[in-house]
């Protein structure tokens, strides 16, 4: 077992609870133990950095703090949490100024940031650490025929690739392979959910919902993955207004891409969180179903 | 005799500190309007947004929606040939228009920042009802009614955050914040 520090991030305590729950289920099938970082803090989210950048940075330095003193790298299965607090890693590595008067501050809870815990995603840790060719060979219950569409969003891909890097990136239609499942291509994988504006700016961020559902449904996606809380809580929660608003496409449920790998990795659907959907992912335990059939025929 | 600062000079000083290349390096190509999925939504295009900032027109920037209906995918950013991070810059005009109370009426953006950030600084972590009440009344109640309905299907799957969590050391999260002084004035 390879061990991190894991930062949940809040959206993962209630409202994303079956993607904690997952991520460390599907982890620890693959060799990673995934430790909860004691005490950690809000990122910040994006308001906190509409009201002061230095504040900001300073609430995510404290989780980096925490990680480099369980001598860890850190992994958020958040894409904003991973891009706030990889931002404020990169920042401070960049501005010794920066770092100092950060560092000052964070004296007051005996905490210093001296640049040693790398921020990771946990998909990228499963990528990269686990390699996709493993991953494969750990899967028991192979997806055949189920149509997952891949939705990156955004943060865990921009703004840290660039230029053609972030517009052609592969390693989660990669991912949906090796479970045994077919990735759908659709133009709208690396395009923005709105989960930023749901509260603030509601008719624009349904119809981003709304380009995301109907370009995943019209290619015959059976269910979208995320790596996002906030992607999958505003594409599944919020898909039923879009539809109200711009019409349109079929219900499309979106579960979290460790769910669709723990189900092909043999775990429980219970175990994952399944089961806690606003839109039922009907066609994914189906999936499931069949799989074990045909093992049970083939033995 | 000290010189006041231009607005494009102050706006150009939102970008410098962290970034190689300022408003000025815009070729004014619109890429970043055409890549931006919300620009309809805008009254600016974020093109037009950066011509307005060298032309001088403060006024007509601090009104407008653009930095506000900003969604932070950064495709402007990843794709501009002069180097520009706009999304950066979208959030330092947030920043800018909230340090003034110079922005835009009717938003409820800025309100829920500063909502977030009260709570952020008393407990450490985010609970989504506390922020409720700084955007739920302003949509109507068709607006309630459906934020309603989110909430009771949530609930029913053991979803919904009806406890807010709190970190332990709280106390001295506040210390370390009080450390840090704000660069505009209160938040």
């Amino acid at each position: 077992m390879t061990a991190y520090a894991y930062y949940p991030g809040c959206s993962l305590e209630t409202m994303g609870r079956a993607y904690h729950l997952s991520a460390v289920e599907t982890a620890r099938a693959l060799g990673i133990d995934l430790r909860e970082l004691p005490d950690w803090n809000c990122c910040g989210a994006t308001a906190y950095f509409h009201i002061d950048e230095l504040l900001a940075y300073t609430l995510c330095a404290r989780n980096l703090a925490l990680a480099e003193q369980a001598g860890l790298d850190l992994v958020a299965p958040c894409a904003g949490c991973y891009k706030n607090l990889r931002s404020a890693a990169t920042k401070m590595a960049e501005d010794a100024d920066l770092a100092e008067h950060i560092n000052e501050a964070l004296t007051a809870d005996g905490l210093r940031v001296s640049g040693a815990t790398r921020v990771r995603h946990l998909i990228e840790v499963l990528i990269e650490d686990v390699g996709v060719d493993r991953i494969r060979e750990r899967v028991r219950v192979p997806l055949t025929g189920l149509r997952v569409a891949p939705y990156y969003g955004c943060q865990v891909v921009r703004p840290q690739r660039t230029g053609a890097e972030a517009e052609e990136v592969r390693f989660f239609e990669d991912l949906i392979a090796a479970a045994g499942a077919t990735p759908v291509e659709y133009p709208e994988r690396l395009r923005c959910c709105g989960g930023s504006l749901i509260a603030t700016q509601r008719p624009v961020a349904l119809s981003l919902v709304h380009e995301v559902i109907s370009g995943a449904a019209a290619r015959g996606a059976q269910v979208i993955a995320t790596l996002c809380p906030l992607c999958q809580i505003n594409l599944e929660c919020y898909q039923g207004q879009a539809r109200r608003v711009h019409g349109g496409p079929r219900p499309v449920p979106a579960l979290y891409f460790t769910q669709v790998l723990g189900l092909a990795l043999g775990i429980p659907a219970r175990r994952l969180g399944i089961g806690r959907e606003l839109v039922r992912a009907e066609a994914v335990l189906a999936a499931c179903r069949r799989a074990a059939t045909n093992a049970g025929a083939a033995a | 005799m000290a010189r006041s600062l231009s607005f494009t000079g102050e706006i150009a000083n939102l970008l410098y500190a962290a970034q190689p290349n300022p408003v000025q390096a815009c070729i004014q190509c619109g890429t970043c309007s055409a890549s931006c999925p919300v620009a309809g939504f805008m009254d600016h295009s974020p093109r037009q947004l950066i011509a307005m900032i060298r032309a001088g027109q403060r006024e007509a920037v601090l009104r407008s929606n653009t930095f506000w209906t900003c969604a932070s995918c950064y495709l402007c950013t990843v794709r501009c040939p002069a180097g520009i991070d706009i999304a950066y810059l979208m959030y330092g005009l947030k920043r800018y228009t909230i340090w003034r109370n110079r922005h835009a009426p009717g938003l409820i953006g800025p309100a829920f920042s500063r909502a977030f950030m009260r709570m952020i600084v008393r407990t450490g972590r985010s609970w989504e009802p506390a922020l409720a009440p700084a955007y739920l009344g302003r949509r109507g109640w068709r607006g309630v009614i459906d934020e309603m309905r989110v909430a009771g299907a949530l609930f029913l799957r053991g979803r919904l955050p009806l406890r807010p969590r709190w970190i332990r050391r709280r106390r001295a999260l506040r210390e370390m914040l009080r450390h840090i002084i704000p660069v505009g004035g209160p938040a």
